[in-house]
């Protein structure tokens, strides 16, 4: 699974896995531009094609918005679910930058996320929205 | 006592220290460290929920390439009547080994046999497979009713019902029994004008951490162990492995990873011996995750339970007798948190006629483990169901029933000890004047309220401060974070050191490192290990002043510790001493009449050394807590869809470390009590 290959012959084990059945979304990368579960994605059909992780989101020295607002919001307790909600929030945020909350919501639905509750990580995201248009 | 109030840092909101690394993806959870020459663990577990192991065949595993080594109970030491001390109380081995590895026998589904350990993760797993284990099926038993009847499978031979006197000659499937009586329960009920008695039932469920238990072991050539994983207690996978495998304790390093999620869950060892001992066989390290499968078939779930109520009023709502029993189900071992359970089911109310007992019954099914507040949850919901309906039937307020119910200081709880200052009543009052409590109900629409209750732990925690050259301060403790700890230590060591704090990195550090603490559970962590951190500080600044004194030439009661600086009393030594010194032609002795923690650290070296401070703790302050919630829920009369209006959870929190995190917790706890737990 291209999940094992990230996390074990890549060592980017950034990405989590939490279930290895699609259910949790602690594994969420992008493939080609598109949200998918790692641990559902046989290795050999990501061959050529482009794959961004956590460990590419934070840029030069600097966190993405998603990721400064979860810190500021306290959206995040144990943190294991944390990559996949970055993941799946930025490539919200890409797609839809001005999110209704429900939309949100429906969005991180495939996130599950055991300690906080979910409602900071949503306030985070909406959030985040927010100032990536610069408001 | 004088209770300090006016806090500078503890009560802010800091961007949690370990927030970054978890953002990013670098935190390094269980599963996350790969070691060179690492090689994979796989656990056979029994497909029966009871039967004799009558052999384990390794041979055809054994001839796969790639196949290194293999494990069972046989590699491990016979745990007889071993007892593994635990602080307070000591444990039976034979309660814990099993889990690890079935000797003999399997108790149910999904129970670990062996294990094997391969170069890869799937050849680990296809060698699994080829393990032949040939099991003689026994009946089962999973209903606690069932399995308390004389006719019952039985579970274990060495099985006696404790609690009973004399004790029982026949072994048993029912583990323990305990009551605890006050006052005259007859007499209680005599004077009531209104008795409701009714039986609630709880079932079981699972913690349901989103990061399965996973380790890393790798053995050394001196036979000293390390082991990497992810637990609620470090110190306590070091006790409980020494114990299990035989290894010596002493040569056990265990270092907690980040955890993702435990809810008491990980307050126990499964896989982490495993490892160990096929590290040791393999001479290479050895990795074991568990799939999310087997940590819901195999590991911990909360006990599942019934509780029989029985309150008595007065028909001005006064309680005059509560009587609760309780059967909890402890699945194949003892492990319920039964004395809690019958402890705490009447916390909430004053009344002199209380009577409480329980039952813990073994069922085939996994141990269970703690999970938020142990047993509290479980008695609690049904003596609330019992008020709510009491309160319906003589036409009272639910709160205004509570109010007039509610324990103050003073009053004497079932498990003995009187309540000090506590905050019942104020949240009572709080919940009374909610405007969620004024919102008029619709049609098809209901509000319950609940009280609930918690003891806290205190027990044993260390910490240590360390101060670097250029007056940056460590702290470090050995409990897991699981919560928001680390934040929490930051903000106790600001306070007392009277430093931002932001130059203040607080770490979770492994058993080699720290002295021993107990496990991170039974919302300790802030209270005990937190005090360690506080007695560290403190030691610091007293050090820190002999510092600057020995600096100055004047004495140490001279020198005030004032917001992050060594502040030399005016009037006094160094005032004199300079006033001396000038007159003889010399310099004065400083320049500076206060010294801050950075020039007292970049001078350490001249003044006896680096600057770092130790101490241990054994909280004996905990302080019960007390909460409300209440719920408006609207039910669809033809689907039976319940849907929930609005949900107000009121805490007697104690003073909250980190607000936000607090805020998050209410938040979490009440996503889980919609969702069904
Ligand atoms: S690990 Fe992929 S969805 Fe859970
Ligand atoms: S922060 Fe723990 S699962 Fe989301």
């Amino acid at each position: 699974m291209l999940s094992e290959v990230l996390r074990n012959n890549l060592n980017l084990t950034g990405t989590k896995e939490g279930c290895n059945t699609g259910d949790c979304g602690a594994c969420s990368v992008l493939l080609d531009g598109a949200l998918v579960c790692a641990c559902l994605v046989l290795a050999v059909e990501a061959q050529d094609r482009s794959i961004e992780t956590i460990e590419g989101v934070a840029k030069d020295g600097k966190l993405h918005p998603i990721q400064q607002k979860l810190l500021e919001h306290a959206g995040l307790q144990c943190g294991i679910c944390t990559p996949g909600i970055v993941i799946a929030s930025r490539a919200l945020l890409e797609k839809n930058p001005d999110p209704t909350e429900s939309e949100v919501r429906y969005w991180l639905a495939g996130n599950l996320c055991r300690c906080t509750g979910y409602d900071k990580i949503i306030r985070a995201v909406m959030d985040a929205g927010a100032t990536m248009r610069g408001e | 006592m004088k209770v300090k109030t006016d806090f500078k840092y503890v009560g802010t909101r800091p961007i949690r220290p370990d927030g970054l690394d978890k953002v990013t993806g670098r935190a390094m959870y269980g599963a996350d460290l790969n070691l060179q020459g690492m090689v994979y663990g796989h656990i056979v577990r029994s497909p029966h929920a009871h039967a004799v192991i009558k052999s384990i065949d390794f041979s055809e595993a054994m001839k796969l390439p790639g196949v290194l080594a293999t494990m069972s109970a046989a590699d491990l030491p016979e745990p007889g009547d071993k007892k593994i001390p635990g602080g307070e109380v000591d444990f039976e081995l034979k309660a814990f080994s099993p889990i690890v590895m079935a000797r003999g026998k399997v108790f149910f589904h999904a129970q670990s046999v062996a294990a094997v350990a391969a170069t890869t993760a799937s050849i680990a797993a296809a060698a699994a497979k080829l393990v032949k284990v040939e099991y003689d099926v026994l009946p089962h038993v999973l209903d606690i009713h069932e399995a308390a009847r004389d006719d019952a499978p039985l579970l274990h031979e060495d099985v006696f019902t404790q609690g009973v006197d004399p004790v029982p000659t026949r072994p048993s499937n029912v583990s323990a029994e305990i009551e605890l009586k006050m006052g005259d329960l007859d007499a209680g009920f005599a004077a009531a004008d209104l008795v409701i008695e009714r039986t609630y039932s709880v079932p079981m469920c699972h913690q349901g951490y989103i990061e399965p238990h996973a380790c890393v072991a790798q053995f050394d050539e001196n036979g000293k162990v390390e082991i990497w994983c992810c637990t609620q207690g470090a110190f306590m996978v070091r006790t409980l492995t020494a114990a299990v495998t035989g290894i010596e304790l002493g040569k056990i390093k265990v270092t907690p990873s980040e955890i993702g999620g435990g809810f008491g869950g990980k307050t126990t060892i499964y896989i982490e011996p495993v490892a160990a001992i096929l590290a040791q066989k393999c001479g290479r390290p050895v990795k074991i995750v568990m799939s999310r499968e087997d940590v819901f078939r195999a590991s911990g779930p909360v006990s599942s339970s019934e509780t029989r109520v029985k309150i008595g009023v007065t028909k001005d709502g006064k309680i005059t007798a509560m009587d609760t029993d309780i059967i909890m189900d402890s699945g194949a071992f003892s492990s319920s948190p039964l004395f809690p359970a019958v402890m705490f089911g009447t916390a909430c109310y004053r009344c002199d006629n209380i009577r409480s007992s329980g039952r813990e019954v073994l069922t085939n099914k996994p141990k269970v483990y703690a999970y938020r507040a142990p047993g509290a949850p479980q008695p609690i919901l049904a003596v609330e169901c019992v008020i709510n309906e009491i309160a319906q039937q003589l036409q009272m307020d639910p709160i205004e029933f509570r109010q007039l119910n509610a324990v103050n200081e003073g009053d004497l709880p079932l498990f003995g000890v009187p309540f000090q200052a506590i905050g019942l009543q104020e949240i009572l009052r709080e919940a009374k004047k909610h405007p969620n409590y004024q919102v008029a109900l619709g049609e098809n629409q209901g509000r319950g309220v609940a009280c609930a209750f918690w003891i806290n732990a205190g027990m044993q925690s260390s910490a240590t401060i360390n101060v670097s050259e250029d007056g940056r301060v460590n702290v470090l403790t050995g409990n897991p974070d699981i919560g928001g700890s680390r934040a929490s230590m930051a903000l106790l060591t600001a306070e007392v050191l009277g430093i931002p704090v932001d130059t203040i990195r607080p770490a979770v550090v492994d058993t080699d490192s720290i002295a021993y603490s107990d496990l991170t559970g039974g919302s300790r962590t802030t209270l005990a290990t937190g005090g360690a951190v506080i007695k560290a500080a403190e030691a610091l600044v007293a050090e820190l002043r002999k510092r600057a004194a020995a600096l100055w030439g004047i004495n140490v009661e001279e020198v005030d510790w004032i917001d992050g600086s060594a502040v030399a009393r005016s009037g006094t030594g160094l005032e004199t001493l300079n006033e001396a010194r000038a007159n003889d032609g010399h310099a004065p002795a400083t320049a500076a009449k206060s010294l801050t923690l950075a020039q007292l650290a970049a001078q350490a070296g001249v003044t006896g050394g680096p600057l770092c401070a130790v101490a241990s703790h054994n909280a004996h302050n905990a302080a019960p807590s007390f909460a409300l919630n209440m719920c408006d829920v609207e039910v669809d009369k033809e689907t039976g869809k319940v849907e929930i209006l609005r949900y107000t959870c009121i805490q007697d929190a104690g003073k909250p470390c980190i607000r936000p995190t607090w805020k998050a917790r209410c938040k979490a706890v009440l996503c889980r009590v919609s969702a069904g737990r």
